[in-house]
């Protein structure tokens, strides 16, 4: 149930109680709460549980961490073939 | 889609794999204190990438699984009540109750309707004035802020037929209890990366620190379940034992700040009975006093309630880690989630449901 997925910000609707909007997730499109996102912009990605967004999705976060990964691939991959990569 | 697609990439999830396999010397055991988590990781076969000295156990983190029998029963009671719309997120209509469920409710005439959000339930009351409309508002941290939002939002539109079943709990208590019982397996914690991203993990350090145990807060897909199992690992390994964000893209240290403001206008704390553990001090929230007019309990006196919980289910001690859904007698063949006799053979995030869903055959380590 603490399910949360990224979707991107097509639509803010100020409606009177809550600030909505629009989030589209890859397709599906439903009403969001973004009373706890109030500097979210239009194409954000931003994390929605129970139709309410927990945060913006930081993309270089995202970028940094799968870039990291790769290079972890490049580690990995020299050790398996047997040469120390810190030593080359 | 971006930022799923990407998280689930094979050849990047075999990297994470290779490395865990690298740094596991020694046997650990870990536990992913998520219902989500133990989802994903059945889900996509994660537990079988493991070294076989990795022990994951499954924590309590599902709302529909530790909502306590009495507020089932009370939500039942409520339920069945003439002129009563009863809202509430699907997981918990197949939630046995002392005698039946909300879904036998429904069958006998009840009006209980499942919705996808709380602020939906605040629609269905504005657009029937004539009844009552309750919204079952279990969870935890991460759909507190919602559940909260629902409160403020029926205020705002002066409704007087709206009222909410309030079932929240919070995981840091659940923690301690975890990690202070003698008979404590878990050496390390992956902690639930939406309950992070509402509530950052500021309040995580002292518990690492009390209990010398390293805490990882991580994500859901594969690569960030592996990665938060690696960081895990890695610290075991060096015996270091500090909290860590495996889920930087979504979670900050202070977390989000309005959303801990919405909850702070509405929930207070309170003590907490869990299904199958019991009573976790602090380890809720209730409406405050403000809000009374809004506390479905409050609203509905529903009498009595005796609950009598399954003598055969063993859902509390898996819960708490201490067993697997293996080791319960009744798994698979009395208990399927057609006829469940706990909770934690409903929920999706259940881990009953999970290992009957994908089919474990894989005997629990001992
Ligand atoms: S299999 Fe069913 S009876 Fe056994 S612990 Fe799980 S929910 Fe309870």
């Amino acid at each position: 149930m603490c399910l949360a997925v990224p979707g991107i910000l097509t639509e803010i609707t100020p409606t009177p109680g809550a600030l909505m909007g629009k989030v589209d997730f890859g397709g599906v499109v439903r009403e969001v709460c973004l009373e706890a996102v109030p500097d979210v912009k239009i194409g954000n990605y931003v994390i929605v549980h129970a139709g309410f967004a927990l945060n913006i999705l930081s993309e270089e976060e995202a970028q940094e961490t799968l870039s990291a990964l790769r290079e972890l691939g490049d580690i990995e991959s020299e050790l398996a073939s047997g040469v120390d990569p810190m030593k080359v | 889609m971006r930022y799923l697609d990407e998280f689930r990439d094979s050849e990047l999830t075999k990297i994470l794999v290779d490395r865990i396999h690298r740094e596991t010397t020694r046997p650990w055991v870990i536990m992913e204190i998520c219902g989500g988590q133990t989802h994903s990781i059945m889900q996509n076969g994660i537990d079988q990438l493991l070294p076989p000295q990795i022990e994951l156990v499954h924590g309590p983190g599902c709302p529909v699984c530790v909502t306590s029998l009495e507020l089932v029963d009370k939500a039942i009671a409520i339920a069945s009540l003439p002129n009563v719309i009863f809202c509430s997120f699907g997981d918990m209509l197949r939630v046995p109750g002392s005698g039946k469920d909300l879904f036998s409710v429904r069958a006998s005439g009840g009006q209980v309707k499942i919705v996808y959000s709380p602020l939906d339930a605040v629609k269905i009351a504005k657009a029937n004035p004539d009844k009552q409309v309750v919204f079952f508002a279990i969870g935890f941290e991460t759909t507190g802020p919602a559940n909260a939002m629902s409160v403020l939002q029926a205020k705002a539109l002066g409704l007087n037929n709206f009222s909410v079943l309030v079932s929240q709990v919070t995981v840091p208590p659940a923690m301690h209890a975890i990690l202070g019982d003698p008979a404590n397996r878990v050496q390390g914690f992956l902690a639930a990366g939406h309950v992070c991203a509402v509530m950052g993990y500021w309040e995580y350090p002292p518990i690492a620190e009390k209990y010398q145990i390293p805490i990882v807060v991580t994500g859901f897909e594969p690569i960030d379940l592996l990665k938060g199992i690696l960081m895990t690992i890695e610290q075991l390994e060096k015996g270091t034992h500090i909290v860590e964000n495996a889920y930087a893209r979504v979670v900050s240290f202070e977390g989000n700040k309005p959303a801990q403001a919405i909850l702070q206008k509405v929930f207070e704390p309170c003590d907490r009975n869990w299904r199958g553990i019991g009573l976790i001090p602090t380890s809720g929230w209730k409406l405050r006093p403000e809000f009374s007019q809004f506390d479905a309990e409050q609203k509905f006196s529903v009498g009595d309630i005796h609950t009598q919980e399954s003598p055969i289910c063993i859902a509390g001690q898996i819960l708490q880690g201490r067993k697997k859904p293996l080791q319960c007698p009744a798994f698979a063949t009395q208990c399927t989630p057609e006829y469940p006799l706990g909770a934690t053979m409903v929920s999706s995030e259940g881990a009953c449901a999970a290992y009957y869903r994908y089919a474990r055959e894989v005997q629990p380590r001992e």
